[in-house]
């Protein structure tokens, strides 16, 4: 392995993130608006939420990612690889994700609502200053650890040609004959990744305010 | 639209292969990796701190990689250490491997939170060693852990689906060969994944099913 094999699966570091950010950014609100729409029970989207998220949790994201980028141009719809890769990243964590903010809305102490609701607070204000704080607080550990996994499942879009980390130690593997040095180093990447995401919850965790933490 | 699905439904035998294939996976994925992870969760939680390390080290390695990564490690892997197998197994393998770690690390949760004194008492009725797990831990164990061991049953039949990189015949691989053949994406892969959710709730109503046998056996 010569430095450029190196900077070829860095690359494919790039693309990984890029492509799991991008998911993370668009599935934890799309979650969020799920679960709430579950939890307010609303009349019939209710059920299409709950039919979606038990389908897309039993869904393989390899599955999910040809499924989109092959049938889609059926319907007149053709997206390159890297959209269709983050659609397919973006509907399997916001599947997750509405799992995620439904358990910490269930547990929200309804006696805070009921204060809120006392002191006339209208519905947009009491949803921003008083339940989406302690919501996001609840939610943390959890969206992180979902993130992980989501991370793990990106190399699925390689099935559709993108080339991320796993694809391009693969390939770097089949040019040089010898696999094993470039999926170590892919290994070494996806920890640092996981590591630093990880990282970053205790820094977010640690700016919060003294009181919440107790 | 309905005709593509009639030219699914006309290549039955393929997609029957490909559930049976996949359904064969998860079958030979779940026992064995449930057997060896019984047998690893021990090695986590032991006192000799050499074996608990390396225990430990395997099971995060394993939770730090993507599947796909590890497939590719064993597929190419495997070969260099001068162990040849069919693409199937070495599938089967890394499914097995992988999710060992994830077994053994949910029955490790599971027995750290048995109660003390459960076990204390049937010391006192003279349980040691291998009589004791097998009779006493093992057993509430299982019923602790069964709806865990249920999601990761449903996470091996989705892990299945990355062994088409391999060419493993399981059931996106058949897909795949039926869309690509007759232009039906849509109505091969929503076929695939209906068939996925309706494998997952087998899974999740049987282990509901069997927590509530367990339930009712311990009344």
């Amino acid at each position: 392995m010569n430095a450029f094999d190196y900077w070829s699966i860095a690359q494919g570091a790039l693309e990984t993130v890029l492509l799991s950010v991008a998911s993370i950014v668009l599935g934890v609100p799309l979650g969020l608006g799920l679960a709430l729409i579950r939890w307010a029970r609303v009349p019939y989207l209710n059920r299409i939420v709950l039919a979606y998220v038990s389908l897309i949790r039993s869904c393989p994201a390899v599955t999910l990612t040809l499924l989109i980028f092959f049938a889609l141009p059926q319907f007149g719809i053709s997206l390159d690889p890297t959209p269709a890769a983050i659609l397919a990243l973006t509907i399997s964590t916001a599947a997750f994700n509405c799992e995620i903010w439904r358990a910490a809305l269930i547990n929200f102490p309804r006696d805070q609502y009921d204060a809120a609701l006392a002191f006339a607070m209208p519905r947009s204000l009491r949803f921003r200053r008083i339940v989406l704080p302690q919501l996001w607080r609840a939610s943390l550990p959890g969206l992180v650890n979902e993130m992980t996994l989501q991370i793990k499942s990106t190399p699925a879009v390689a099935v559709i040609g993108i080339v991320e980390i796993t694809r391009a130690a693969l390939r770097v593997g089949a040019r040089t004959y010898d696999p094993l040095p470039p999926f170590v180093f892919a290994l070494v990447l996806y920890g640092l990744i996981v590591f630093v995401l990880i990282r970053a919850q205790r820094v977010i965790e640690r700016r919060q305010p003294v009181e919440a933490r107790a | 639209m309905t005709e593509h699905f009639l030219i699914v439904w006309q290549q039955r035998a393929d997609v029957l292969s490909g559930l049976l294939d996949t359904l064969g996976l998860l079958a030979v994925a779940a026992l064995a990796s449930l057997l060896l992870g019984a047998l690893l969760a021990p090695a986590l939680m032991s006192k000799r701190p050499a074996i608990a390390h390396i225990a430990v080290l395997y099971v995060d390695a394993m939770r730090c990689a993507p599947f796909l990564l590890f497939v590719y490690l064993i597929y190419f892997g495997l070969p260099s250490a001068g162990i040849r197998l069919s693409n199937w197994w070495a599938g089967a393998i890394a499914l097995i491997l992988y999710n060992t770690a994830y077994m053994a690390e949910l029955l490790r949760g599971a027995w750290a939170g048995l109660p003390a004194p459960m076990i204390e008492a049937a010391r006192a009725y003279g349980f040691h060693g291998f009589g004791l797990v097998r009779r006493i831990i093992l057993p509430q164990v299982f019923t602790v852990a069964l709806p865990m061991i249920g999601n990761q049953l449903v996470q091996i039949v989705k892990d299945s689906a990355f062994l088409t990189v391999i060419a493993v015949g399981e059931l996106t691989h058949q897909m795949n060969g039926i869309q690509a053949t007759y232009f039906i994406p849509f109505a091969a892969f929503i076929t695939a994944v209906l068939l996925y959710w309706a494998i997952c709730l087998v899974i999740e109503g049987g282990s509901g099913l069997l927590s509530r046998f367990a339930e009712e056996r311990r009344a």
